[in-house]
């Protein structure tokens, strides 16, 4: 039976094609428009909770529908778009990276996949039944979310799902980079984007389960008479929230480690300089994701902690700023004296560079114990979050989306459009976001559908932004239609300045990377 | 060996990912339906079981073929080993939100109740307890069944390893005889345990719902009796196979695979033995 045309013999068409595929790069591909569907999914709850913002009083929503939009728009955001996002580039782009014919584990490849659909279908389904979609926000705190409807119990088995799917695709992407290295591919000579996901992959692994044991305790909280976050019992309900930011902050680093990765590949190529500090960028992304474990207690200053680990999650926290810095200053430090030019992937990274660095600068104001006391729960918070994770993580992947389209699609993209994509993004974005701090500085709480008359103008101003920022989006997806479709043929070498194995295959490549492995030297 | 050997083996596109994912949401919604005592949901949760159990059987047993039609080279092999066992760290950090929350409660949350007698006057901080407003139950003590259980899995461990010394040597009764001590003192662990639940919910008054020494106790030991569980049927299944001559001294990763799980199963026990009968 076996012989060497035993890989990939089958090559069904159609449907049969995306179900059962075993490819990585067709993975890959459905990962990311599921990405991009679930990003608009999420990005039109987020519309209609600007649109009830613009005004002050109850103007189209329910307050509760209110609580239930935005606890869905934090859940499918992170486990819908971004986290599938990463993996889709993950998908296409380490075996092209590392010099391998596909994913170690093929077949559950994409079991990781397909449980996503699946998993989101169970999720938003919530909304239907009585008494709706959770209205905990994302964090799922308790006693609330021991208190809600049936809504919740579909919520936690779709995070179950969602936990089985990343730690199986984590342990996929684990085993490729350890495994299927082409020969003289050391790990000190991988791209950071392939260093960046094997640590995310390690976070993955190490903390997804401990999400699932803790909405867990929910369940058996909320249906079998358990006292885990009850205090009649002697549990605790601050319990829960530490267990769920010791999944939550690497959870934030799983969402912008695989960022920083694809930063570091754009800037390079468009500075036609070597990434400046390799070993250093490699070991700040270990020392944030070690650190990453060790500083959960900031997301809960105000719960009423001892002062002395207070002062312990305040200082750790704060030192995570040492490693990022580095990965800051070396990507300015690529830019130092080389030649450069602005085509809308470097448009993008540096986009990220500067809106990355406002988001840090207020998680460095956030982590400090008094302040944080004032900004704790205000729109402060929502600003700092949203500034790493719309222009870190998401913008990253537009630029990572432009940078490689080329290569996945054997197109150019149509340049003038990207342009209009990014001024666009980065303008509507920084006047949806930026008036926020000023908001939460001033004390206007998150999650509340209705606000006090001064904080008018503020949010009109924010919603104005936010309605611009969706509009914006749609050109993307044109622009990625655009170039699916047609348009210039792309080199196998798309950017001049480009270094990697990705860009010694065709454009768009063969359907096995590399059926032998390439000698990197 | 065969002509595939030096490649990678890539497997062909399959079914069995998407009929999983299916089992796994229809699971989900049986579970979601029962616990909330709606309609068919018992129904439901049988149709999921029996769509996993057919998946299992039909993915496993296409691996199974491969395996022993000799299309997985050494590299292959390798990658099965690592994701074998980054699985199982993933269990045991699973295992871990549990310990947390053993800890916190027993060293933070119930001295912190007692300390505040605004709410619950004249409550003390003991261990084990069921808190403030608990039932009233007999704790587990660790010499009896539990220490009996540990003595039990740390034979399994001894004879899984003899079982594999067995393999490796090529003396399959050796082999055999191993999974079978093995899969006995698995049944036996189990066996046991059911009785300890039985005398807790019968006799002590331990349940779920006796605060949080019971939501403990009952979560770490149950999630641990699953694992054994599963572990007996993977060993049953090795046994099979060994009996139908699968399996070489150099090429045996799943039984490799489930002697790891079964070792790990064993570390978590001394965990619990030591943390949740002991101190």
């Amino acid at each position: 039976m076996a012989s060497a045309a035993a890989i990939h013999e089958e090559h069904p068409v159609g449907l049969k094609r995306w179900l059962f595929t075993t490819n990585h790069k067709d993975i890959g591909t459905m990962y990311l428009v599921f990405s991009l569907l679930m990003f608009f999914v999420a990005g039109s709850f987020a519309m209609v909770i600007r649109a009830e913002l613009f005004s002050p009083g109850m103007q189209i929503v329910q307050p509760y529908f209110f609580n239930e939009l935005t606890t869905m728009h934090g859940l499918v955001m992170i486990f819908g778009a971004i986290m599938p996002g990463f993996v889709g580039f993950a998908n296409w782009l380490l075996p092209m990276m590392i010099g391998a014919p596909d994913m170690a584990l093929p077949r559950l490849n994409n079991w990781s996949f397909w449980i996503l659909p699946f998993a989101f279908t169970l999720m938003l389904s919530s909304f239907f039944v009585p008494g709706g979609a959770p209205g905990t926000g994302w964090t799922m705190y308790a006693p609330l979310s021991i208190q809600a409807g049936i809504g919740m119990d579909m919520v936690i088995f779709s995070i179950h799902l969602l936990g089985i799917s990343s730690v199986l695709g984590a342990i996929n992407i684990i085993v490729t980079i350890l495994n299927m290295r082409a020969p003289g591919m050391t790990l000190m000579k991988m791209p950071m984007f392939v260093w960046t996901w094997l640590i995310t992959a390690f976070l993955l692994v190490a903390v997804m389960p401990v999400l699932a044991g803790t909405v867990t305790m929910v369940l058996m909280d909320r249906h079998f008479g358990t006292h885990f976050f009850d205090a009649a019992g002697g549990g605790d309900p601050v319990l829960y929230q530490h267990l769920f930011w010791f999944f939550g902050h690497p959870e934030v680093y799983i969402m912008i480690l695989p960022a920083f990765g694809i930063i570091s590949q754009i800037i390079p190529t468009f500075s036609r300089k070597p990434l400046f500090g390799y070993e250093s960028m490699v070991y700040a992304t270990a020392s944030i994701a070690f650190l990453s474990f060790i500083v959960w207690g900031h997301h809960m200053f105000t719960v009423g902690m001892p002062a002395a680990a207070e002062m312990f999650f305040m200082y750790s926290t704060m030192l995570i700023a040492v490693p990022t810095g580095v990965k800051i200053f070396n990507w300015v430090a690529t830019m130092w004296r080389g030649s450069l030019s602005f085509e809308t992937p470097m448009l993008f990274a540096i986009g990220f560079l500067v809106m990355f660095t406002i988001g840090g600068l207020s998680g460095l104001m956030l982590a400090i114990v008094p302040a944080d006391f004032q900004y704790h729960n205000t729109y402060f918070v929502v600003a700092h979050f949203h500034y790493v994770l719309f222009s870190g993580a998401a913008m990253a992947m537009m630029g990572g989306c432009y940078y490689w389209l080329p290569k996945w699609t054997g197109h150019m993209y149509n340049e003038t459009l990207g342009k209009w994509h990014f001024w666009l993004t980065t303008i509507f974005f920084n006047l949806t976001f930026f008036p926020m701090h000023f908001l939460g500085l001033a004390g206007m709480p998150r999650r509340v559908p209705d606000y006090a008359l001064q904080f008018t103008d503020l949010n009109r101003v924010a919603s104005i932004g936010a309605f611009g920022l969706g509009m914006s989006q749609l050109l993307w997806v044109y622009v990625i239609y655009q170039t699916v479709k047609g348009g210039k043929k792309a080199a196998s070498k798309v950017w001049e300045g480009a270094e990697g194995l990705e860009w010694t295959l065709t454009s768009p490549p063969p359907y096995h990377s590399f059926a032998t492995a390439p000698t990197v030297k | 060996m065969s002509a595939t050997s030096d490649h990678y083996y890539l497997p062909n596109p399959s079914p069995w990912p998407l009929l999983a994912s299916s089992g796994l949401f229809t699971l989900a919604l049986g579970t979601v339906l029962t616990i909330n005592d709606l309609g068919a949901g018992p129904w439901v949760l049988l149709v999921g079981a029996v769509i996993i159990g057919y998946m299992m059987t039909r993915w496993f047993g296409q691996v199974i073929g491969e395996s022993e039609g000799e299309v997985y080279n050494a590299q292959v092999d390798m990658s099965f080993r690592m994701g074998m066992a980054w699985f199982i760290f993933s269990e045991v950090m699973f295992f871990a939100a549990f310990f947390g929350a053993l800890f916190f409660e027993r060293h933070f949350s119930v001295p912190w109740i007692a300390a505040d007698h605004i709410l619950w006057p004249g409550f003390q901080a003991m261990w084990p307890t069921s808190g403030p407003k608990g039932v009233a139950f007999t704790p587990m003590t660790p010499w009896g069944i539990p220490a009996i259980n540990t003595l039990i899995l740390l034979t399994s461990g001894a004879t899984v390893t003899w079982a594999h010394w067995g393999l490796l040597k090529n003396n399959r009764a050796q082999l055999i005889v191993g999974l079978v001590l093995t899969i006995l003192l698995g049944i036996s662990f189990i066996a046991m345990q059911a009785h300890e639940y039985y005398m807790a919910y019968t006799h002590f008054g331990l349940t779920l719902k006796a605060g949080v020494y019971g939501a403990t106790f009952f979560m770490l030991t149950g999630f641990h009796g699953l694992h054994v569980t599963i572990g007996t049927i993977m060993l049953i299944v090795m046994l099979i196979r060994s009996i139908k001559g699968h399996f070489r001294p150099d090429h045996h990763f799943a039984f490799e695979a489930v002697s790891w799980y079964w070792h790990f199963v064993d570390v978590v026990w001394l965990g619990l033995f030591i943390f949740v009968y002991w101190l």
